[in-house]
């Protein structure tokens, strides 16, 4: 993807680096210095512009990685160990905040039956509500832009899991991913659904254009998933993670599309949305009963994992629809400032 | 592998707590009178609660109208008296 613009020291020491050939004994560690003043001063890693966007590039050479940047660069030791330092505040900072419920179950029904109770409560703002009755045609353009940072890569966090899943957990993972990416029919991959979405309402949908412009929060809830998803040890997060989003997606995309329909948009927009209404009814049945559920009962350790997973969902998303509602309830932009063209 | 265990893995339905009823495997949604239904996954979630509004497939209602379907613990207590 484009290379976003640096937000503070740590981003646009980082930035400066990838610029650079990779080289061993290079500059990493100015760099590792920095991020910890950074990270004893931050009032919140979560809402930290500069530090979620560093991480977010960090992990973005993980994926499709950064234009001009040196492919090398992913596995540069100096900058493991920059993405370790930011990571184990974010997640020290998530254990202390994200709530978790009482009970344990240990067999796959109970724990299924303990998720869709967690997800089933959510009380935050909604967000779903809000786009199918009152949101303006400049509100959905905005929501599909914090939506694109994920939405263009949709499920890639998550498949990162499979290789450290077994049995019956792996094979209802590789199921879900299966459907999220089509079913072998690349027009299909929710994905592409997303990015024919955007183009409907004349937005590009090309992966990572509007990184500028979306809030540390936004990133925040990528870079959880993709902490979830690329950690081995948090596998047990990355399944609860899952299940939780898909069981909080068939009903909320069904007020989306509506929110798109009262805008005048046909089904070939809305089809995003209702493929998610679908598809997300199945989904959440197999990640919260064989996914969560089998993995907890080949792995009753991970447990406490799973519920810190699905419990991170609806607490981080909830912190960013209460961010986007609070704007448009005052009239204002949800997004960053746009940035000045580049001559 | 018995022929027998070949067949139980090629389909299977499964019928999920609360909530719809999971076909997977190689199968047909035809009307009643063999009209293919629209079907764009190959596992599907049918609607047992009545109220989903993409029948015959659920779309999660289920969970807003509290659709209970716990199987009694000792169905023999559950029969009518005899
Ligand atoms: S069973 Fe899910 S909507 Fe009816």
């Amino acid at each position: 993807m484009k290379t976003p613009l640096a937000r503070g020291p740590v981003s646009s020491l980082l930035l400066d680096q990838l610029q650079q050939p990779p080289s061993e004994g290079d500059g990493s560690s100015v760099l590792l210095d920095r991020i910890r003043l950074s990270l004893a001063t931050t009032a919140d890693v979560v809402r930290d512009e500069d530090l979620q966007l560093a991480l977010f590039c960090l992990y973005e050479l993980n994926y499709s990685g950064l234009d001009d940047v040196d492919g090398h660069w992913e596995w540069n030791p100096g900058l493991l160990g920059a993405r370790q330092l930011i990571e184990s505040a974010f997640e020290d900072s998530l254990r202390s905040r994200v709530p978790l419920p009482a009970e344990r179950p240990l067999d796959s029904d109970g724990v299924a039956a303990l998720l869709f109770d967690l997800t089933g409560k959510d009380s935050g703002p909604s967000m779903s509500r809000f786009v199918a009755k009152r949101a303006t045609r400049e509100q959905l353009d905005e929501f599909l832009i914090h939506k694109s940072i994920y939405q263009l890569k949709e499920a890639d966090p998550h498949t990162w899991a499979i290789p450290r899943l077994n049995g019956r957990a792996k094979a209802a993972m590789v199921e879900i991913q299966a459907d999220e990416y089509g079913g072998g029919r690349p027009q299909r991959m929710h994905s592409a659904l997303f990015a024919r979405t955007m183009r409907g309402l004349g937005l590009d949908d090309s992966y990572g254009n509007y990184v500028d412009l979306v809030p540390a929060l936004t990133l925040a809830t990528n870079n959880m998933m993709s902490m979830f998803g690329i950690n081995r040890r948090l596998r047990g997060a990355i399944a609860g993670h899952l299940a939780a989003y898909e069981m909080t997606s068939s009903q909320p995309n069904r007020l989306y599309g509506n929110g798109f329909r009262r805008h005048g948009f046909d089904d070939q927009v809305t089809w995003y949305f209702d493929e998610h209404v679908e598809a997300d009814a199945v989904h959440e049945q197999i990640a919260g009963r064989d996914l969560a559920g089998g993995l907890v009962e080949s792995e009753p350790e991970l447990l406490e994992d799973v519920l810190f997973g699905a419990s991170a969902v609806l607490t981080v998303d909830g912190w960013l629809s209460e961010h986007i509602l609070g704007c448009w309830e005052q009239g204002q932009s949800s997004l960053r400032p746009s940035v000045p063209e580049a001559a | 592998m018995s022929n027998l265990s070949a067949s139980e893995d090629a389909n299977a339905i499964v019928v999920c707590p609360d909530g719809p009823i999971l076909v997977r495997g190689d199968f047909e949604i035809v009307s009643t009178t063999g009209e293919p239904l629209p079907r764009t996954r190959r596992t599907v979630a049918l609607c047992r609660c009545g109220a989903s509004t993409i029948k015959p497939y659920c779309d999660g209602t289920h969970k807003l109208i509290n659709f209970r379907t716990e199987f009694p613990a000792d169905p023999e207590k559950a029969l009518p008296d005899r």
